[in-house]
């Protein structure tokens, strides 16, 4: 590896960007592949993919040798909007399986420490906050407040973002007309498109415990498969 | 000093490796390419390691990063990069300390 190549992959880490570091075991040559970025695909464009995606090195056979490819994620994220129920039993799943949790509420009494005991808070407006935060692709933004006033400022930061994931709580009649607000704001259908809502994967859940555990699967499967297809 | 850049200072491999680079130290990289069994580190895990044999991170968790360090040491002097293979046997394993049993393959380079 090059002294150069070396910066660049430290610059990009500090960027967060997704980087793999492609090395050819037989000549030892190495390059830098940022497969999210990439417009083209190619088999070894898409190993490098997929190894971001499962978060796990791995070797690369092509036509030209065998490849190493070590991965550079940036930490995965999960900023919640509302500290309700829900919101108490997810910050803490989300934070078991890897995630740095925010939970965002404007609402003191909501967003309280004895509610979120060892859970990050942040009681600014949901605009505000994310305007800081900066969610990027390793980012999921979980909107569950149910009120219009602070979910959309959150799902209009979301759909302005790269974020992996955007769920909605919400009735399918709620989502139709948030639907509506977020056209109404100038967003396309395909970019409101990408708002999971009813958020969660359908597995009947009923207590809120419960649908963390579905809001927590969708973000799994949409993090490591980058779809929910065939659940 | 501050608790975090401490931490990233003596943990991040490759920030020190960029770093020893930047005082025109000679540094070696080893990352773990192939794990087989009960192998202590994952693979990618890294070991940045300069011309005199200060090391941070590691490939085994203690058990072979000697004869790592041996290695890239010598291949400072002339630059290039090796494949290392450890633990063969369960006999073997014990030799170099891979006490688990477990395989591991071991890229070693230079950064010039």
């Amino acid at each position: 590896m090059d002294f150069k190549l070396l910066k660049e992959l430290n610059a990009a880490r500090i960027d967060k960007r997704q980087v793999v570091v492609a090395t050819h075991e037989e000549t030892g040559e190495s390059t830098l592949l940022y497969p999210f970025e990439a417009a083209g695909s190619s088999p070894l464009i898409d190993a490098a993919k997929e190894a971001l995606r499962r978060d796990k090195p791995t070797e690369f056979e092509g036509d030209d040798g065998v490849w190493f490819l070590n991965i550079h994620n940036p930490p995965l994220r999960m900023m919640i909007v509302g500290a309700v129920h829900i919101a108490q039993k997810l910050a803490p799943m989300a934070a078991a399986s890897g995630y740095d949790v925010t939970v965002i509420d404007p609402r003191r009494s909501f967003g309280s420490a004895f509610r979120f005991p060892g859970i990050h808070l942040d009681d600014r407006w949901p605009d505000e906050a994310l305007a800081e935060l900066a969610p990027d692709r390793r980012s999921a933004i979980v909107t569950l407040t149910h009120d219009a006033k602070l979910d959309d400022p959150a799902l209009e930061a979301a759909l302005s973002s790269d974020v992996f994931y955007i769920g909605a709580l919400g009735s399918t009649r709620t989502n139709a007309k948030r639907h509506q607000r977020l056209t109404g704001k100038g967003f396309t259908d395909d970019q409101i498109g990408r708002i999971n809502g009813p958020v969660g994967l359908n597995i009947g859940a009923q207590s809120p415990a419960e649908i963390a555990i579905s809001i927590m699967a969708e973000v799994t499967a949409i993090l490591r498969k980058g779809n929910t297809d065939d659940i | 000093m501050n608790e975090m850049l401490e931490k990233a200072a003596t943990d991040d491999v490759l920030a020190q490796a960029e770093s020893w680079l930047s005082e025109g130290r000679k540094v070696a990289l080893a990352t773990v390419v192939q794990t087989w069994g009960s192998a202590p580190r994952p693979t990618g895990s890294q070991l940045a390691i300069d011309h005199e044999g200060q090391m941070v991170g590691s490939v085994s968790g203690g058990c072979v990063e000697g004869a790592v360090i041996q290695e890239a040491i010598e291949l400072m002097e002339n630059g290039g990069h090796k494949m290392l293979e450890f633990g063969v046997t369960n006999d073997e394993a014990w030799e170099v300390g891979l006490a688990c049993g477990g395989k591991i393959r071991i890229f070693v380079e230079t950064v010039n």
